[in-house]
């Protein structure tokens, strides 16, 4: 089966759909991780749409209970990574590093049939899978990140088995763009380079936020498109969400080489009132007395 | 006693030729492990990953999840301390069979408080799904490196290189999870583990010349650690038990033995000598003496639980001993 082309306008509408739920939740318990969905909603639709080549969903269709801590009595639990298709050599695959953005996912999954719609009714529930922050077994997801600058190593790894074996798949790892302080964010960029695998694509939603305020103000990373390209990699930066930007972006020649796709954006995208809490939007609350304003929008989209 | 040269490189080699899928990954250290000639044999299996321990243990997660079985070599030092964050949600969470070779382990290196790594086991044994095997002797390298390839899960082997002694007849294998049983006996047990067996082997000769009832076992399982054998000796002992072992006092073989005699309610005196702190940089015999992880030491030891006066000299303990480590 050819794979869908989905138009710009079908994107849009995933993206929509995406900020649309997870502001739902926000509604619904008082907070969540909101601006990184305002932030990443075009990247992730893109990325699931016109941009990986994924097979069908294998995943369970209905979100189940915690299958259990990985160990040597249980390693056949439903893994997260099914969601995105069984691997097959010429497949892509997706690692997410920036797991605060499970709910992103999990929406985007939805919205893109691999899991039934109803299924953030699980999301953040007690004893569920579908967790906050996502682990291995979460829907979406190929391993456990929270610990921040481990897994584009791990797709690192995974692209440099992959290349071994002649597997024309590639492997893609989403990066916030805070996480691009870790040391280990750079050792990885060197191998990759060293390796020279031109299987390993590495997308960052950079919002320039990070949870104690603007990026420039912690720790200065720029000039990020120089910083990667000195490290041996490919790299562009386009507006995070354009979407026909960004999907150009991937067909950035990148011959023995990574390729690194910056997506500039902004946490508040879609959501205009969050714009006063710039840059402090890592975990958005609605408080009592914003409600009304927030549920307007909420109607509205 | 034979002294046996390289032998983890043999072992290596045999072990690569017999799965494709094993490759060596290291951070510029391959050539002070033993794997210099793997890499001549084998250099499209072996994975230089620059000074950059952390990238290296997340990337063999990612070799791991794709069928391949890496076996990372360093120093035992960077395989834990470094990279304890990799290790667990890299490798450990998702138990991935990730082989850590670790060389170099507690004070058989001269290279100081940086290089020794002298906690591992007590932070390794806490890392879940994670199995660990401290190697005593040239037998225990003929066995560890299949004993891990077929545990299903991540290990760390505390390795020894270059001049080891040949303490076992090599045609007994290393089994998983059982102490190898030296001497039996009943008035106090010695559980010894690294390169502290060699000297509770000359110790218990001494004893056993005295008149003690030594049931001497050497240690290669450190986790899991529940081997029946060890709680029946002990149950037996008269007077107690002395565990030695090259690593601190805490958290090694010494506490995973007080927990066992615990949880089998085995209410008997332990004394365990390990190091007490952090060591510096010199020869090995000369540390080993210098904070009492020798044969005299675990002799007093047992003249303490016993409450007798065995009169024994370090003379009476000498024997041949195999080369130092002088190398970094």
């Amino acid at each position: 089966m050819d794979k869908k082309i989905y138009s710009k306008e079908e994107i849009q509408a995933i993206a929509n759909s995406i900020r649309k739920q997870i502001l739902g939740i926000a509604l619904k318990s008082g907070g969540c991780y909101l601006a990184q969905a305002c932030s990443s909603a075009e990247i992730v639709a893109s990325l699931y749409t016109n941009v990986m080549n994924l097979g069908p969903s294998e995943g369970l269709w209905e979100p189940i209970p915690f299958p259990g801590v990985p160990g040597p009595d249980n390693m056949d639990y439903p893994k997260g990574m099914m969601y995105n298709g069984a691997p097959a050599p010429d497949k892509d695959r997706f690692f997410v590093s920036c797991c605060h953005y499970a709910s992103v996912i999990y929406c985007a999954l939805a919205a893109t049939g691999r899991i039934s719609p109803d299924c953030m009714d699980k999301f953040n529930v007690d004893g569920w899978n579908m967790e906050m922050i996502g682990a291995e077994h979460s829907p979406g997801f190929e391993n456990t990140a929270g610990s921040l600058g481990q897994t584009i190593s791990i797709a690192g790894g995974t692209a440099h088995a992959r290349k071994r074996r002649g597997d024309t798949g590639k492997c893609f790892v989403m990066l916030g763009d805070g996480e691009l302080q870790e040391g280990q964010t750079w050792e990885c960029i060197q191998a990759a380079s060293h390796y020279k695998l031109d299987n390993l694509i590495i997308v960052i939603d950079a919002n320039g936020q990070q949870v104690e305020g603007k990026i420039e103000d912690q720790m200065t990373e720029e000039p990020l498109i120089e910083r990667f390209k000195s490290f041996g990699a490919e790299c562009v930066s386009v507006d995070g969400h354009d979407i026909d930007a960004f999907c150009n972006a991937f067909k950035t020649p990148h011959k023995d080489k990574p390729l690194v796709v910056i997506g500039r954006t902004l946490g508040y995208t879609g959501i205009k009132p969050l714009e006063k809490r710039w840059p402090f939007l890592h975990f958005v609350r609605i408080s009592a007395d914003e409600r009304e304003e927030y549920q307007k929008i909420y109607d509205e989209m | 006693m034979k002294i046996e040269v390289n032998t983890h490189e043999k072992n290596i080699l045999r072990l690569a030729e017999e799965h494709p899928e094993l490759v060596v990954l290291s951070a510029d250290l391959g050539t002070s492990c033993e794997v210099k000639k793997f890499r001549a044999m084998y250099p499209d299996r072996y994975f230089t990953m620059g000074i950059a321990e952390q990238n290296m243990t997340s990337w063999a997660a990612g070799l791991a999840r794709e069928g391949y079985r890496p076996f990372i070599h360093t120093f035992a030092v960077f395989e834990y301390r470094r990279v304890l964050d990799q290790v667990e949600m890299s490798v450990a969470y998702p138990n991935l069979p990730v082989v850590f070779v670790g060389f170099v382990p507690g004070i058989t290196t001269p290279g100081g408080v940086s290089h020794q790594s002298i906690n591992d086991v007590a932070v390794m044994r806490s890392v879940p799904n994670m199995a660990i095997f401290d190697v005593g002797d040239a037998t225990d390298i003929d066995y560890i490196l299949d004993m891990a390839y077929d545990y299903n899960g991540p290990v760390y082997i505390r390795q020894l290189r270059k001049e080891v002694p040949r303490l076992f007849p090599a045609d007994e294998p290393v089994i998983f999870n059982r102490a190898r049983v030296l001497s039996e006996g009943d008035d106090v047990v010695i559980l010894s583990s690294s390169i502290c067996t060699e000297e509770a082997m000359r110790a218990t000769a001494v004893l056993k010349e005295r008149g003690i009832s030594v049931s001497h076992m050497h240690v290669t399982t450190l986790k899991p650690f529940s081997d029946p054998t060890i709680v029946d000796a002990i149950a037996k002992a008269k007077y107690g038990v002395v565990t030695i072992e090259n690593h601190l006092d805490i958290g090694g073989l010494g506490s995973a033995t007080a927990d066992l005699m615990a949880e089998h309610g085995l209410g008997k005196r332990l004394i365990k000598i390990g190091l007490k702190g952090y060591a510096h940089g010199a020869s090995k015999m000369y540390l080993m003496e210098k904070y009492g992880i020798n044969a005299m030491n675990l002799v007093k030891a047992v003249e303490e639980l016993t409450g007798r006066d065995l009169n024994i000299g370090k003379d009476d303990l000498e024997e041949v001993r195999f080369v130092d480590f002088l190398e970094v």
